[in-house]
């Protein structure tokens, strides 16, 4: 589903983030990528999201190369896509149930499937009392489940979570884990970028360590190895 | 289905252009703010140049030229003449005031003044000659009117040949010469200054609209990754645009009655006194529209070219 093919990414100034990545994602895998700050995984987020392009290589989203995407096509990949930030990333104009409506909107959806998915999906991430609060009336917490109510409204093919938790206690750390491995359960492709050891050994499934740009370790059922 | 999908994004990007307008109260305020005073420019400076011209108009229908006709002369050499005058290109109109008509509007003029006719009515007999008043088409055209009338030697003053006593021209010269001027002068420097002002609030306005924007920078990157195309991030902020505009229109019509009432009454010492007012309101569906308009065109253009920065990237 997600091939990186020998990806290098470096910027103006001389940063190399990525150095010759070759990875290799199937559909429906849960794929941890851990690794310390500036190892590379944000690039490896944006790249697959087509904000910024490798410098040499190819990243492709279903056969098809992201960089070749047209600029009026790319809100198309964004809609299969669902995205999940450390800092969540809501509209601070619009409730948690226009924020998750929003996304229904852009993708085109009708009045009456908004109406009935947005109250179902936010049920799910347990925000059902709080749908027409404003982010700043919200905890982190909340404010990531409705982020995660934002990303998956549309059914995506694919979630990908940048550090949801950083911001985040344990506890609120644990559920949201755990709606992101329901979410996988459920068929949908995740990626997962974290540092949090607890968070990856709980999980058990596929570990990619990165390092300075490259891959170090690829385990299936893997260890947080840093 | 694409038809009524068309209409829905439509509807939503309408909605949420007054929703942003609403939620973000002070932003909204301080915009509309500012787009008054640069509608309020605008529709200033329209208006004192229009009225300036109203004015003018006027005073350039004041200039003549006056041509006495001798007591001598008869009403078919008076009328062969205004004739010849006619035929002058840069002439636009000769009106011809017989004797008695002169002294009849002379009578309802002074009627009042009782001192007056009566010493007309002791002369007894009709002391003021026919006049031919003759109006050019431009105030510039009147010297060469005038040189005409003097090489004709039938129509100079003094000549036997002639039946003319006298022309007013030289005598309003310097008067006629100087307002011809102003006259220009005013016409040419009401052009500058008013595109100057549309330009300055074009400015104001499109940096105002820019800042609200650039607070707005982030949610445009989250509109885009969460996959609004660039139509359905731009077309909330193009219609909040519009709104500010809208409003800031109808807010500067409502001050404009108020401040022309209170500009005619203060400058009511003046001769005449400027009455924008009378002006305002006769012109009122006029001024509307294009405060309207300008209103809706500075909004939705500063939005579109503000938002647009934000779009450029993939």
């Amino acid at each position: 589903m997600i091939y990186f093919d020998n990806v290098s990414k470096s910027y103006q100034d001389g940063t190399v983030a990525l150095n010759g990545v070759t990875l290799s994602i199937k559909q429906g895998e849960f794929v941890s990528i851990v690794g310390h700050s500036g190892a590379g995984k944000t690039t490896l987020v944006k790249l697959l999201l087509g904000e910024d392009n490798p410098t040499t290589g190819s990243v492709s989203f279903d056969s098809v190369n992201i960089k070749k995407i047209k600029a009026k096509d790319m809100p198309e990949l964004r809609r299969r896509i669902g995205v999940i930030f450390q800092d969540f990333r809501l509209l601070p104009n619009k409730t948690a149930y226009e924020n998750v409506a929003f996304a229904m909107e852009v993708a085109g959806k009708a009045d009456e499937e908004i109406a009935s998915d947005v109250p179902h999906v936010l049920e799910l991430v347990d925000l059902t009392k709080k749908m027409w609060n404003f982010p700043r009336q919200l905890s982190g917490g909340e404010l990531q489940r409705v982020a995660i109510a934002r990303a998956i409204v549309n059914q995506p093919d694919l979630i990908i979570a940048d550090e949801p938790t950083g911001n985040l206690d344990p506890i609120n750390t644990y559920e949201i884990v755990q709606i992101l491995k329901k979410i996988n359960d459920m068929g949908t492709t995740v990626i997962l970028t974290t540092h949090n050891k607890g968070v990856v050994e709980a999980l058990g499934k596929r570990v990619i360590t990165m390092d300075h740009g490259r891959i170090i370790r690829d385990d299936s059922t893997g260890k947080y190895a840093l | 289905m694409y038809n009524i999908m068309f209409w829905t994004t439509i509807k939503r990007i309408i909605k949420a252009g007054f929703i942003s307008f609403w939620r973000n109260g002070s932003v909204s305020l301080s915009a509309v703010f500012v787009m008054i005073v640069a509608l309020f420019m605008i529709a200033s400076t329209l208006l004192i140049t229009a009225f300036l011209g109203t004015a003018l108009k006027d005073l350039q229908d004041k200039i003549d030229i006056n041509i006495y006709v001798d007591e001598k002369a008869t009403e078919p050499a008076i009328l062969s003449l205004k004739e010849k005058i006619e035929i002058l290109p840069e002439v636009k109109s000769v009106s011809y005031i017989s004797r008695e008509q002169a002294l009849e509007n002379f009578r309802i003029r002074h009627e009042n003044d009782h001192r007056i006719i009566q010493a007309l009515d002791e002369i007894g007999d009709n002391p003021l000659p026919a006049t031919l008043t003759i109006k050019a088409k431009e105030p510039s055209q009147y010297e060469g009117i005038s040189n005409f009338l003097s090489n004709k030697s039938e129509l100079s003053a003094g000549s036997t040949l002639s039946i003319v006593s006298k022309v007013n021209y030289n005598d309003n010269k310097v008067a006629i010469d100087r307002l011809s001027k102003i006259i220009i002068g005013v016409k040419k420097l009401g052009g500058i200054i008013t595109a100057m002002m549309i330009g300055i609030s074009i400015l104001i306005t499109f940096n105002t609209i820019r800042l609200a924007i650039f607070i707005a920078r982030d949610e445009i990157g989250v509109m885009r990754l969460v996959g609004g195309s660039n139509e359905y991030v731009r077309g909330p902020f193009v219609v909040e645009g519009i709104l500010y505009g809208l409003v800031a229109a109808f807010l500067t019509l409502i001050l404009f009655y108020p401040v022309t009432y209170w500009l005619k009454n203060t400058t009511q010492v003046f001769y005449g006194g400027v009455d924008l007012l009378h002006y305002f309101v006769a012109n009122f569906v006029q001024i509307f529209v294009i405060i309207i308009l300008s209103g809706i065109a500075l909004g939705a253009v500063s939005s579109y070219l503000a938002v647009r920065k934000y779009l450029t990237s993939k």
